[in-house]
């Protein structure tokens, strides 16, 4: 299973060890994965993507698992991809997400993925998109995806999920830290964990007052869980139904699925142009030049770039 | 011609069978991290059949167990066994350490374990030897 062939081979018999290896290649940038996802395209997109994001230690990964115990029951295939933060100094990562689910494990209709960020910032790593698709394909009805612990800014799970639970907690701040642009802005459902801890009512009174002034049709709905003793999961479940009800009126769905599309297809540019600028070494020299001339200021970034940019746009594509 | 990057090592670290004492797994999963690797930490209490699951599934490239109950010749053998049994085992370096008797390591050797790492085996013995194998090695 190490080249091309008996990849694409083994994914077409189903083998989990070929999708496993498929996130590989993705995680890696290889184009193989590209290839093999791009000629069974057509075939993705059947999958309900949801996307669990949180602040960390908001209980993410142990209601994933209660929803893959959820929707087991229901007969689904359920694929799952958790990220957890590389670190910026050695590359290196610990990703602890399934010591909360690893009982399923040995279940052949559960597929879990860890992934490290490796850099990426946004909550998700750069593969996730690819990962998805992996999933995708092997057949999984439903596939989470669970990101890094997010502060404020990490939206990036809205550009790949149909639908977005927010995870928060009791005692995160007060209620000016809802108002702020970010996270706040791209949760579909929130619900407020460990809701059994002294502050509870008060968050929940708080983010609904808040979602209440959003403009759109569709008012995220909050929900008080307590996940470890599994309590407002279905209810919480019922939401997201709802939710992928509304999203699939009026082309609703079409549309956020072309918005995440544009996204990608810029992301794709921006990673290709800044591999190009990184792995050729004239490009290499040319900027390792600049830097130097900056910190002198001799150069201004501004100017550099407007002599970079059209050397990496204009050089040989081939990899 | 573009340079290939180096990708991180991906190590599963998991503690097979039913000892709760995790620290020496939780130190060595550290030191990995710390030496750029990916390390996918199971907890306590795992099964062959989870371990080598979650092996496939994350496509690692390394499986550390660590073990203290005297299980080892029961439960890593059988680790071994069920990745054979999907043809992974020639994609996983599988290593173990923990309290191991000198007298068992031959045998676990001769059934697929690599190489066990008793106690007060330095961190930085177990970093270089994964390094060798799979850089120098022929496993990626």
């Amino acid at each position: 299973m190490r080249d091309l062939l008996s990849l694409s081979a083994a994914l077409d018999r189903g083998e989990r060890r070929a999708v496993a290896r498929l996130i590989t290649w993705a995680e890696r940038g290889d184009q193989r994965a590209y290839k093999i996802i791009g000629e069974r395209f057509s075939k993705i997109g059947e999958a309900f993507i949801l996307g669990v994001s949180g602040p960390p230690g908001s209980g993410k990964s142990t209601l994933t698992e209660s929803f893959i115990r959820m929707l087991r029951a229901q007969g689904q295939r359920v694929g799952v991809i958790a990220v957890d933060p590389t670190s910026p100094f050695t590359g290196g990562a610990v990703l602890g997400d399934r010591v909360r689910m690893n009982e399923h494990a040995t279940d052949r209709e559960v597929f879990i993925r860890s992934m490290g960020t490796r850099g990426h910032l946004g909550g998700l790593s750069r593969a996730t998109s690819a990962a998805i698709r992996a999933l995708d394909l092997y057949g999984c009805d439903t596939i989470i995806v669970e990101t890094v612990g997010v502060g404020q800014s990490e939206v990036d799970v809205m550009r790949v999920c149909d639908c977005t639970l927010m995870v928060m907690v009791p005692g995160l701040g007060d209620e000016i830290q809802a108002i702020k642009a970010g996270v706040m802005e791209v949760g579909d459902v929130f619900v407020v964990n460990k809701s059994d801890l002294d502050g509870a009512r008060r968050t929940t009174r708080e983010l609904r007052a808040m979602l209440a002034l959003n403009h759109s049709d569709w008012r995220p709905p909050v929900e008080q869980v307590i996940a470890l003793r599994g309590e407002g999961l279905e209810l919480t479940w019922d939401l997201i139904e709802s939710f992928r009800a509304y999203m699939s009126e009026e082309g609703r769905l079409r549309l956020r699925r072309k918005e995440r599309a544009r996204y990608e297809l810029l992301g794709l540019a921006q990673t290709s142009i800044i591999e190009r600028a990184t792995s050729s070494q004239p490009h290499h020299s040319l900027i390792e030049e600049m830097s130097e001339q900056i910190a002198n200021r001799t150069l201004d970034p501004y100017s550099a770039l407007s002599l970079l940019l059209p050397q990496l746009l204009n050089s040989d594509t081939s990899t | 011609m573009t340079t290939s990057p180096e990708y991180p090592i991906r190590v599963l670290v998991a503690k097979p069978g039913l000892d709760g004492h995790d620290r020496g797994a939780k130190i060595v999963a550290r030191a990995l991290r710390d030496a750029g690797m990916e390390v996918i930490y199971t907890g306590l209490r795992q099964t062959p059949e989870q371990i080598a699951n979650a092996a496939i599934q994350e496509d690692v490239d390394v499986i550390a167990c660590s073990i203290l109950s005297g299980a080892h010749n029961t439960l890593l053998p059988k680790v071994y066994d069920l990745l054979r049994e999907e043809g992974a085992q020639e994609d996983i370096l599988f290593i173990a350490g923990g309290v191991i008797p000198d007298e068992d390591i031959p045998a676990l050797k001769e059934k697929g374990i690599a190489e066990v790492f008793t106690p007060g085996t330095p961190t930085g013995v177990i970093i270089q030897y994964i390094n060798d194998q799979i850089r120098g090695g022929t496993l990626l």
